[in-house]
């Protein structure tokens, strides 16, 4: 009887079906919103993976970290190998390794201008993890590996100053700017800028001196970073030391309002929908008075009764939450880069499972809000006196 | 099987003059025997739609026993008392009682249904077509004319209830044909060893009746057939 109350009063189950659809909606595509944010945001950490940056004094002037790191705008600026070294001495440092940046003219493999990274595959302890989970041996001379965003498959030819570079690895998403780069080692680093120099684009302080971007510094454990930090500003001549921390807190702060705002939007919605949904059965307890008088009259009980009317907005929860999460899974999914670029924020989707175990949730969630809010009404219902309710209607 | 009324009443609150509280119905005793057709006669707002409530387990007096058999109706609790109703007493209330989302059929059906039991599907084709409503089964009740409806209500009642009918103007919304139709209907389930209480102002109903009743202003009094007939 449940299912056929629900299919033959259409435009009730519709209502009613809309309703929690649209709090399921909210709630999935909020919470996805915020995780994408959130493990965004640990995979960009994860990626910097070092406590202290090393860069010449001159680089901040030059390009936001910021906008490199997240939106991947391409930028270069180099100091003297010997850096490594230098920082090497300071007490309190654990590891270093050094970066070399060179920003690609267009290659062809790209329609935009790309980063380029050299890294040292023996030193580096922040992209060779990352690249090792792609790819089980170091990269080889004129091999790259290529963020996700790159447009290459693995064992194509890209050129980078008319130089020949196999794909050997795509790397995993990050969500951020670093899916757009492409690493290779230094080997190849320094062909690629002196090939660079060739076409009249130089990089070098000098040429025929050997040049690193930045220095990816790990603190040792027990030592306070921010006075190793000072001590590699004091050592560490024509440098900066920067601490990953900061240079992720406005990240990290826009990530906390959006969090906050989806938050609160969630939970707002939840509150309007609960409220429309209690007024909405409230309402329908004087429809159904008479139903339920007949019910009565037939000789149900009142906990049979109490259990339709919780079973009929229970099954309507679970309609409209299972329509809400794919609504908002259509929505979300296929337009992830363009909500990536809208926020300008660190985006990373969770993994399926996370996705399905949320979804479920939110199904589950739904079912439970809109059986809560019929609780009132199936109490009514039940405690209808057939008597009155019946000549009421004559 | 017997209903008996024990001096039950039915106050309500209405504050009237110096009162607050008048008697719907006022205390009263009355059996309803297994095999015999109970007629209950008298104007609008007499009580006896509340009377035939009481008896029906639908609504407690304020004072006073409903024994069907040798149960105490309102000793029982909602559930025990529910089934009893379910198994026992059809009701044929005066007023429009389908379920709009169910079939003719299904309406019929429902008490059945409502406790798992096997559904009288033969039964109840066989009194859709006593009353004449048999090619109406899958209609929906909006679809219905009040007769109709009326027969409807009329042909689940016989169906659920095995040992108590009581009918509120069952003849209300009948043309004469259809009138004596569901009157004789109702002799031979006395005949077949129902207690039924029918409330009218169906004259023609007298002619089918054990023993006639009054009702007026909350108080019954039986009534002589011979005189009332003629």
């Amino acid at each position: 009887m449940t299912i056929k109350n629900l299919v033959r009063k259409p435009g009730r189950t519709t209502v009613l079906t809309l309703l929690t659809a649209f709090l399921a909606l909210a709630v999935f595509g909020g919470s996805v919103v915020v995780l994408s944010l959130r493990s965004g945001l640990n995979s960009l950490e994860a990626r910097l993976g070092a406590d202290i940056i090393l860069v010449p004094s001159e680089a901040q002037s030059k390009v936001s970290f910021q906008n490199m790191f997240l939106q991947g705008t391409t930028g270069a600026f180099y100091m003297d190998a010997s850096a490594l070294d230098k920082a090497l001495e300071v007490e309190g440092v654990e590891k270093a390794a050094p970066q070399t940046f060179l920003a690609s003219l267009k290659a062809d493999c790209c329609s935009i201008k790309i980063q380029v990274i050299g890294i040292d595959p023996e030193k580096d302890f922040t992209v060779q993890p990352w690249i090792a989970r792609s790819l089980t041996r170091a990269l080889g001379d004129m091999d790259v590996a290529v963020g996700c965003k790159v447009e290459a498959g693995i064992g194509e030819i890209i050129r980078i100053y008319e130089q020949r570079c196999k794909v050997v690895a795509r790397l995993e998403a990050t969500g951020t700017g670093l899916d757009t780069a492409v690493y290779c080692n230094m080997n190849t680093m320094n062909q690629l800028l002196k090939a660079a120099e060739e076409k009249g684009v130089s990089h070098k302080m000098a040429s025929g001196d050997a040049v690193i971007s930045a220095v990816y510094i790990k603190a040792k454990d027990g030592y306070d970073i921010d006075a190793v930090n000072s001590q590699l500003n004091s050592c560490v001549r024509k440098a900066t030391a920067v601490r990953t921390r900061s240079m992720i807190t406005g990240v990290s702060d826009s990530l906390a309002g959006v969090s906050r705002t989806v938050t609160i939007l969630i939970i707002a919605v939840w509150l309007l929908a609960f409220i429309i949904l209690l007024l909405a059965f409230v309402l329908i307890i004087r429809e159904r008075a008479r139903e339920f008088a007949v019910l009565r009259l037939l000789g149900a009980s009142r906990g049979m009764l109490a259990r339709t009317v919780l079973l009929e907005s229970a099954l309507c929860g679970l309609l409209g939450g299972v329509t809400g999460v794919g609504l908002s899974a259509l929505l979300l999914f296929p337009f992830a880069q363009l909500i990536e670029s809208a926020l300008q924020l660190p985006y990373l989707m969770p993994d399926v499972i996370n996705v399905v175990w949320l979804g479920l949730g939110t199904v589950l969630l739904s079912v439970i809000v809109a059986a809560l809010s019929s609780v009132i009404a199936a109490y009514r219902l039940s405690r209808v006196d057939p008597g009155s309710a019946l000549r009421e209607g004559n | 099987m017997t209903i008996k009324a024990e001096k039950i009443s039915k106050q309500y609150f209405r504050k009237t003059g110096s009162a607050n509280y008048f008697y719907a119905v006022s205390p009263l005793s009355l059996e309803i025997r297994a095999g015999e057709v109970t007629l209950l006669m008298g104007r609008s707002g007499s009580g006896k739609t509340t009377l035939l409530n009481m008896l029906a387990g639908l609504l407690a007096p304020t004072e006073g026993r409903v024994w069907i058999g040798d149960t105490d109706l309102y000793s029982l609790d909602d559930k025990a008392l529910s089934r009893l109703r379910s198994e026992k007493i059809g009701v044929i209330p005066q007023s429009r009682s389908a379920i709009d989302t169910l079939t003719v059929m299904e309406n019929i059906l429902l008490p059945a249904k409502l406790y798992g039991k096997p559904l009288p599907a033969e039964s109840a084709r066989q009194w859709m077509n006593e009353l004449g409503i048999a090619h109406l089964q899958d209609a929906r009740p909006a679809e219905l004319s009040g007769g109709e409806l009326r027969r409807m209500a009329i042909a689940r009642a016989m169906i659920q209830g095995s040992d108590i009918l009581l009918a509120d103007e069952p003849t209300g919304d009948l043309d004469d044909e259809n009138t004596s139709l569901v009157l004789s209907a109702f002799r031979a389930a006395a005949h077949a060893g129902k207690a039924v209480l029918l409330v009218t102002h169906e004259k023609d109903a007298l002619n089918y009746a054990d023993q006639v009743y009054h009702m007026s202003a909350g108080v019954i009094q039986p009534v002589d057939q011979n005189k009332e007939q003629s």
